[in-house]
């Protein structure tokens, strides 16, 4: 029960050097999922620049695979500038804590 | 939900690299355990995420954790069979419940720190009532991950042609590998992705289906000339999905029995979705979290929904089924499946495969990381081994997943024999949840309320409902004796129903005959003893409207109302 009382944060606290503080930021799953969504986006989008006529045909002449490239790719380039805009903050030994929470 | 065994109607043509897409996905999932693993150093951090997750996070996995096979296959059969009334299984079945657990009763979970549903019943009403709830909850939570699982085997066999056995134990290792690791953040974290990627997967799908039926005026016009009509395209009265024949009493068991008993009782008190809101970082984070995850939850149907109305009228398999001509083949629930099937090229197929693993994966993982927490702190640091130090418990829980990984695939093995067993359970299961929510309500209203009303009431409000469901025509299967004329939706409505007012009335006479508890050991449990410091964030005034829990409901509950209206 001795974790019961203990501040969301101090665990973190304890454990916050610079190592960690870098596999904070790669954990940011905002990171993860612009990521993600990005190569899953570029990928289809070269597949829809590459389609033949006959899988066109199968779109009935609506390339999904390009215009949801297109999309994927905006959406993940949103995330990946959110993260840049508003980092995670890290904390330090001694900082505050309540700095630990993404905004 | 019963899919057909190998059958080469829903065999993808599934390309290099739609595999290609599907196995990223996986490195992801795994990376996720692995890094997640880092940041676990006590039990609080296992087994909540150490409470330190933003909202954004814990309210997309709160509607994410929910996500998962039975929905997406159960709710677009629901759109192809019966329409625009499957909506209200969100917009009055999930939407009020979520903004009244964030607004009323959130602040009693988070502030009393409990570290579960099950923990909160025991400080408020002792060890009776809570050794039934844990252990009833502990059970079920084994059953449904590995209904989970046998669904996701079977689409994996239908879908891919891999034989059954040997999906049941892929997905159980990955399952296993991130949620043993990570614990409860790297099932969020992994909800989250996963929530992602269906949206990416679906979004395309619906499009793509409207384009191809003529956009939205002609999915209106072909769905009117099929056999159904136009009471698809409407969502009141609804009496399709009640099985109702008069309107009044539909729309009456649409909104008590959907909207009031069965979806209180399943979003307030099930610890599957409550967990997540628990791993907030803050109280108007824990509260938001719900709140926040109304409103993709509201949209979603539109992109599970809508394609399965588009199926009815597009896949010539399910339009037969809907004329009375169907040959077998396929069932309602095969309509997303084969809409896919028609309308994605490769690439998109890839995206939709991972999407829906991705989903079905996650369903069972939020069994099983609800399951090791109430297993771990509930009954094994409860009942069995009291006083060790904090590491063993994360000892305990790890332990307790492979454990109950296994027991899921035992589970799904079993459900391949005897399907028709697993839904019986599952109803029964569901017996045991429908009184949880009077109790908890008037436990945190009451302060009178006493120990032996809090189980009294559940038990007889569990008996109750099984009355009700014996008595009926079909809600029991062979049991039911047909007493009452009630039957599908309708029945389990009323069951519902039945165990509320049971459970209301017997703890109110209980709480009568017996001593309540002494008003100093329910701070922080019960409305009137617990100060308003307690219940909402002493800075919440100055947090930007966005991040104001209240304020967030109100504009859920207008868009839902709003919604409600246009599409009625």
């Amino acid at each position: 029960m001795s974790s019961d009382e203990k501040s969301p944060s101090e665990s973190i606290r304890q454990s916050a050097d610079a190592q960690d503080a870098r596999a904070v930021r790669a954990f940011d799953i905002r990171t993860i999922v612009g990521v993600l969504l990005g190569i899953y986006g570029v990928v289809i989008f070269i597949m829809g620049l590459t389609a033949s006529d006959a899988d066109l045909e199968m779109d009935a002449g609506f390339n999904l695979n390009l215009w949801t490239g297109v999309a994927l790719i905006v959406v993940s380039a949103g995330f990946l500038i959110w993260v840049r805009l508003r980092p995670l903050v890290v904390p330090r030994p001694g900082a505050d804590a309540d700095e630990a929470h993404l905004e | 939900m019963i899919l057909h065994g190998a059958d080469d109607v829903l065999k993808l043509d599934a390309s290099a690299v739609d595999y290609g897409l599907v196995a990223l996905y996986f490195v992801f999932v795994l990376g996720i355990g692995l890094l997640a693993r880092r940041q676990v150093s006590t039990s609080l951090d296992f087994f909540l995420s150490g409470r330190s997750l933003p909202a954004w996070v814990t309210g997309l996995a709160f509607i994410s954790a929910n996500l998962g096979a039975v929905e997406i296959m159960g709710m677009s059969a629901n759109g192809a069979q019966i329409g625009m009334a499957t909506m209200h299984y969100y917009w009055i079945g999930a939407v009020p419940a979520m903004l009244f657990l964030g607004v009323v009763m959130m602040p009693f979970y988070y502030g009393s720190k409990v570290r579960s549903v099950p923990e909160f019943m025991r400080r408020r009403f002792g060890t009776g009532a809570h050794l039934t709830n844990a252990i009833s909850f502990a059970v079920a939570q084994l059953l449904i991950a590995g209904v989970n699982l046998y669904l996701l085997a079977t689409i994996v066999n239908a879908l891919l042609g891999w034989p059954l056995w040997v999906s049941l134990i892929a997905a159980g290792a990955v399952v296993l590998t991130y949620t043993a690791l990570g614990g409860l953040s790297a099932a969020i974290y992994n909800e989250v992705l996963q929530f992602f990627v269906i949206v990416a997967a679906l979004t395309p799908l619906t499009i793509a289906g409207l384009h191809r039926v003529g956009g939205i005026g002609g999915l209106v016009d072909q769905v009117e000339a099929g056999p159904a009509g136009d009471t698809m395209l409407s969502s009141w009265p609804g009496e399709a999905l009640t099985g109702f024949d008069s309107p009044v009493w539909s729309v009456i068991g649409i909104v008590m029995g959907l909207g009031f008993v069965l979806s209180f009782g399943y979003w307030t008190t099930n610890f599957v979705e409550v967990q997540r809101a628990m791993a907030s970082n803050s109280m108007s984070a824990a509260r938001s979290a719900p709140i926040i995850g109304s409103f993709p939850k509201m949209f979603i149907p539109f992109i599970i929904v809508i394609p399965g109305i588009i199926a009815s009228v597009l896949v010539p398999q399910i339009t037969q089924l809907k004329e009375g001509q169907g040959d077998g083949s396929v069932t309602y629930n095969d309509a997303i499946l084969l809409l896919i099937r028609d309308l994605l090229p490769n690439g998109m197929l890839g995206i939709a495969i991972a999407g829906l693993l991705a989903s079905f994966m996650a369903g069972m993982a939020a069994n099983i990381s609800a399951f090791n927490t109430v297993f771990s702190y509930d009954i094994w640091q409860q009942y069995v081994r009291k006083d060790k130090p904090d590491n063993y418990y994360t000892s305990v829980g790890r332990v307790a997943t492979v454990v109950a990984t296994v027991v899921a695939i035992f589970t799904a093995l079993l459900a391949s024999g005897y399907s028709n067993l697993m839904d019986y359970l599952q109803t029964l299961f569901g017996f045991f949840n429908a009184p949880l929510f009077a109790t908890f309500i008037l436990g945190m209203f009451w302060k009178r309320m006493t120990s032996t009303a809090g189980w009294a009431g559940l038990a007889s409000g569990t008996i109750g409902a099984v009355l009700v469901a014996v008595l009926s025509e079909d809600a029991l299967g062979p049991l039911s004796i047909g007493a009452i004329p009630l039957s599908g939706q309708g029945a389990s409505f009323v069951a519902a129903g039945a165990a509320f007012v049971v459970d209301i009335v017997v703890s109110v006479l209980v709480t009568f005959a017996t001593q309540p508890k002494p008003e100093k050991e329910l701070r922080g449990l019960v409305y009137s003893l617990t100060p308003r410091e307690d219940r909402v964030d002493p800075d919440e005034h100055l947090l930007p409207w966005y991040r104001r829990p209240t304020r967030l409901a109100g504009i859920s509950l207008v868009l839902v109302v709003a919604l409600n209206i246009i599409f009625h």
